[in-house]
């Protein structure tokens, strides 16, 4: 695979192919309904931290005072289930994956074009009933929908926000179904299995778990629905039925859905670490099985949040061992980023500054779970802010650092413009700073025994909480900086070149942005994947 | 899949060859089910964990059920997967009025099992035997029959469902197929729908043995 350094002047190209709104509202281009999805999850990720914001606030001082405390479970609802079902699960999915698989794999789209297209639409509809939701006073229950409170007792709108996950489910299902068929049969000549990226790898493992978990939470919170709609007992002990069911199995998805989080992070950061250490991965198959690994055993854990819900103590002991198996593959992972380091050529550019930043909070966020995962800490830690801690580390420190990392590699990719240097890295140490601000004083809090869900506290946790709202603020404007320079450079921006870092893959032969079938010949593969040293030999021989 | 010449379907714009095509459509129908499944089984665990704590009542609600009218529509419903495989073997001979023909008998069958569905429910109707505040049962084990017919009115309500959608898709592809849509090369839209009638069929063979046989020789 050569590096074509051309010109991207006025070439036709998936953006100015067409104009006008029509034009994108029904494009069943991969690229386009990319930045569809990156439009809307952006909006909902705003609102989200809006949420996020006024907890903070009314956490910065001791007593109760900005909001009722029924307000305050309201808030946190909202800012779980827009965070989870509305920016994380199809964040780097649907955005970065949607643009990149098909071009990873030298295709000219999805396999299902239209499916595409129709889960962005399917995706908006449940967001609009989750949106009605919270218009109309919002929901109590917490992301979870714990049963007998969500399906007796919750006097808010369970149902409108219950639907709009069920519906917002479909489109997650819709994106994994299209991946695992593209991911089989459009792949170019030549590029077998063991020569796909690794980003393609860790979509595969998620889009797994997309089409074995979802249907499940589905039915899950449809039980709830009925049950709530139609006054009958699914949940309801008087009837035999057994609230902790749904426990099992709502967590039979929403543990798995953890790594529908992580999982394309971690497929980001193989992108990254190898890029900007111009070396080929450090054991490749180890990272590519380890995605399917942490895909496969992610369904094997999720009896870990039922430690104290009447679980029996030889399943609680199973569920542990279980849970900290899952430290394995991702130990794997972590260790072959780092020997992809070592000896390599590190330039710090922005992505490779969150790519870094990723490795080191994962590794907090993963260690704290395994801590978590021990059945005697969970007892006394459970449902304090150490949990929430941990799953802020893995879910803000991870995934999110991954999808900015990841954004901020292929911008210029996706646009065609390069943003500013200065300010990017500006953010993303803005970004490492506030968060690790915002929530390491949280570890504290949660194991001297803050309990979470609460809106006021004794006065002696105030010290760590007012750090803690003030790293939110940091956070918050390392998150405001990009959607400033972003925006600017689509633009202002000074056009980028087709490989502006000189990294290895497919997406890289193509135009910055790509054409609207995305090759202009189509590829076919002799190489193995990151193969830089080959590309610096061809290079020093032209 | 674009309808780019007046009579049957092309290659779709970002398929190489049409082994490609069928073969992506194919897995992507079977990818749907292996959903569909796990949509289902989240009842069927519902089922097996609630049975387990209350065998004798689950016993008591299966003699309510209308076995005669249950193993009729069993009967029915796999008549109909057969004229849905003979319809898919039309699609591959490319025999245009045969495929409607045979998509038709189906929808005709499933609109027999939906019939006599909507006798066995009225029937509960009447019997009050539908969960909610009208239910009412004499005895000790009322708890647990009513949440026999819960699980009985979502199990089969969900794969009846199942069913009108897919007799909605069955009738498009049928209009296609009268119209030429469908060649031996490209019937993609005929073996979607047909896996996915099978698998309806299959839901159907789990759900009768589990909601109407088991424990009926029990005597009560």
């Amino acid at each position: 695979m050569s590096v074509t350094v051309t010109t991207p002047a006025r070439r036709k190209n998936y953006l100015n192919a067409d104009y006008g709104i029509k034009s994108w509202l029904l494009t069943q281009d991969h690229k386009r309904i990319a930045i569809l999805y990156l439009v809307s999850i952006t909006f909902f990720f705003v609102l989200g931290g809006v949420m996020a914001a006024l907890i903070r606030v009314e956490l910065a001082t001791p007593l109760g005072d900005m909001v009722e405390p029924d307000t305050y479970n309201r808030l946190f609802t909202a800012h779980g289930v827009v965070m989870v079902f509305l920016f994380l699960i199809p964040s780097i999915p649907a955005v970065l994956g949607n643009f990149l698989i098909p071009l990873m794999i030298g295709a000219k789209d999805l396999a299902f074009p239209k499916l595409n297209l129709g889960s962005w639409y399917v995706y908006n509809l449940g967001a609009i009933l989750m949106v009605a939701a919270l218009l109309r006073g919002g929901t109590d229950t917490g992301w979870t929908f714990y049963t007998p409170y969500s399906s007796t007792f919750a006097d808010s709108e369970v149902i409108l926000t219950a639907l709009g996950a069920f519906v917002v489910g479909f489109s997650s299902i819709m994106t994994g179904l299209n991946f695992i068929v593209t991911i089989h049969r459009m792949r170019a000549p030549g590029l077998t299995w063991f020569r796909l990226p690794l980003f393609v790898w860790a979509h595969y493992g998620t889009s797994l778990i997309q089409i074995l978990g979802t249907p499940v939470v589905a039915i899950a919170i449809l039980l709830v629905a009925a049950e709530r709609l139609l006054h009958i007992g699914i949940f309801d002990p008087a009837l035999g039925g057994d609230p902790v069911l749904f426990q099992h199995l709502f967590w039979f998805y929403s543990h798995p859905a953890v790594y529908i989080m992580i999982l394309p992070s971690m497929g980001v950061i193989s992108e990254l670490i190898t890029a900007f250490s111009r070396k080929r991965i450090f054991g490749y198959k180890f990272v590519a099985f380890s995605s399917l690994a942490i895909a496969v055993l992610g369904f094997l854990v999720w009896g870990h949040h039922l430690f104290v819900s009447s679980q029996s103590i030889y399943a609680g002991l199973i569920f542990s061992v279980l849970s900290m198996l899952v430290a394995v593959p991702s130990a794997v992972k972590v260790f072959n980023w780092t020997a992809t380091l070592y000896q390599g050529s590190i330039s710090w550019q922005t992505p490779m500054i969150y790519a870094l930043g990723f490795i080191g909070l994962f590794v907090v966020g993963g260690l704290t779970g395994t801590m978590l995962a021990t059945l005697g800490i969970d007892m006394h830690v459970h449902d304090t802010y150490f949990v929430v801690a941990h799953f802020h580390y893995i879910m803000v420190g991870g995934a999110i650092m991954g999808y900015l990392g990841g954004l901020h590699f292929w911008w210029p990719k996706i646009t065609g413009r390069l943003y500013s240097v200065f300010w990017s890295k500006i953010s993303a140490g803005l970004i490492f700073v506030g968060f690790n601000l915002t929530f390491f004083p949280q570890f504290l809090l949660g194991y001297m025994g803050m309990p979470r869900r609460y809106h006021s506290y004794p006065e002696e946790f105030q010290i760590l909480n007012v750090l803690s709202s003030a790293g939110a603020t940091i956070l918050g404007l390392g998150y405001l900086l990009p959607l400033i320079y972003f925006t600017w450079s689509m633009r202002y921006g000074e056009r980028a070149s087709d490989n502006p870092w000189g990294a290895y893959g497919l997406e890289w032969e193509t135009s910055s942005p790509p054409p609207t079938l995305n090759f202009d010949e189509p590829p076919v593969v002799t190489t193995e994947a990151y193969d830089y040293l080959a590309m610096r030999d061809k290079k020093t021989a032209a | 899949m674009q309808g780019e010449s007046s009579h049957s379907w092309g290659l779709a714009h970002h398929f190489d060859s049409f082994d490609q095509q069928r073969e992506a459509s194919n897995l992507g129908m079977w990818v749907f089910l292996v959903t569909e499944i796990m949509f289902f089984g989240g009842l069927f665990t519902a089922y097996v964990v609630y049975r387990s704590g209350q065998g004798a009542a689950f016993a008591l609600g299966s003699h309510e059920l209308d076995i005669t009218l249950g193993a009729i529509n069993t009967a029915v419903l796999i008549g109909s997967s057969l004229t849905m495989a003979l319809a898919v073997w039309a699609a591959q001979t490319g025999r245009r009025k045969a495929i409607v023909g045979f998509i038709l008998a189906t929808i005709l069958l499933g609109g027999v099992f939906l019939g006599i569905k909507v006798v066995e429910y009225s029937a509960k109707f009447e019997h009050h035997l539908v969960p909610g505040p009208n239910f009412h049962w004499n005895g000790p084990e009322a708890p647990g029959v009513e949440m026999f017919f819960n699980l009985y009115f979502l199990m089969t309500g969900l794969h009846a469902a199942h069913m009108v959608i897919g007799m909605g898709i069955l009738l498009v592809v049928a209009i296609l197929a009268w119209r030429g849509a469908f060649s031996p090369e490209n019937h993609n839209l005929v073996e979607g729908i047909g896996l996915y009638w099978h698998f309806v069929d299959i839901v159907w063979i789990f759900l009768f043995p589990l909601l109407y046989l088991l424990g009926r020789n029990i005597q009560v």
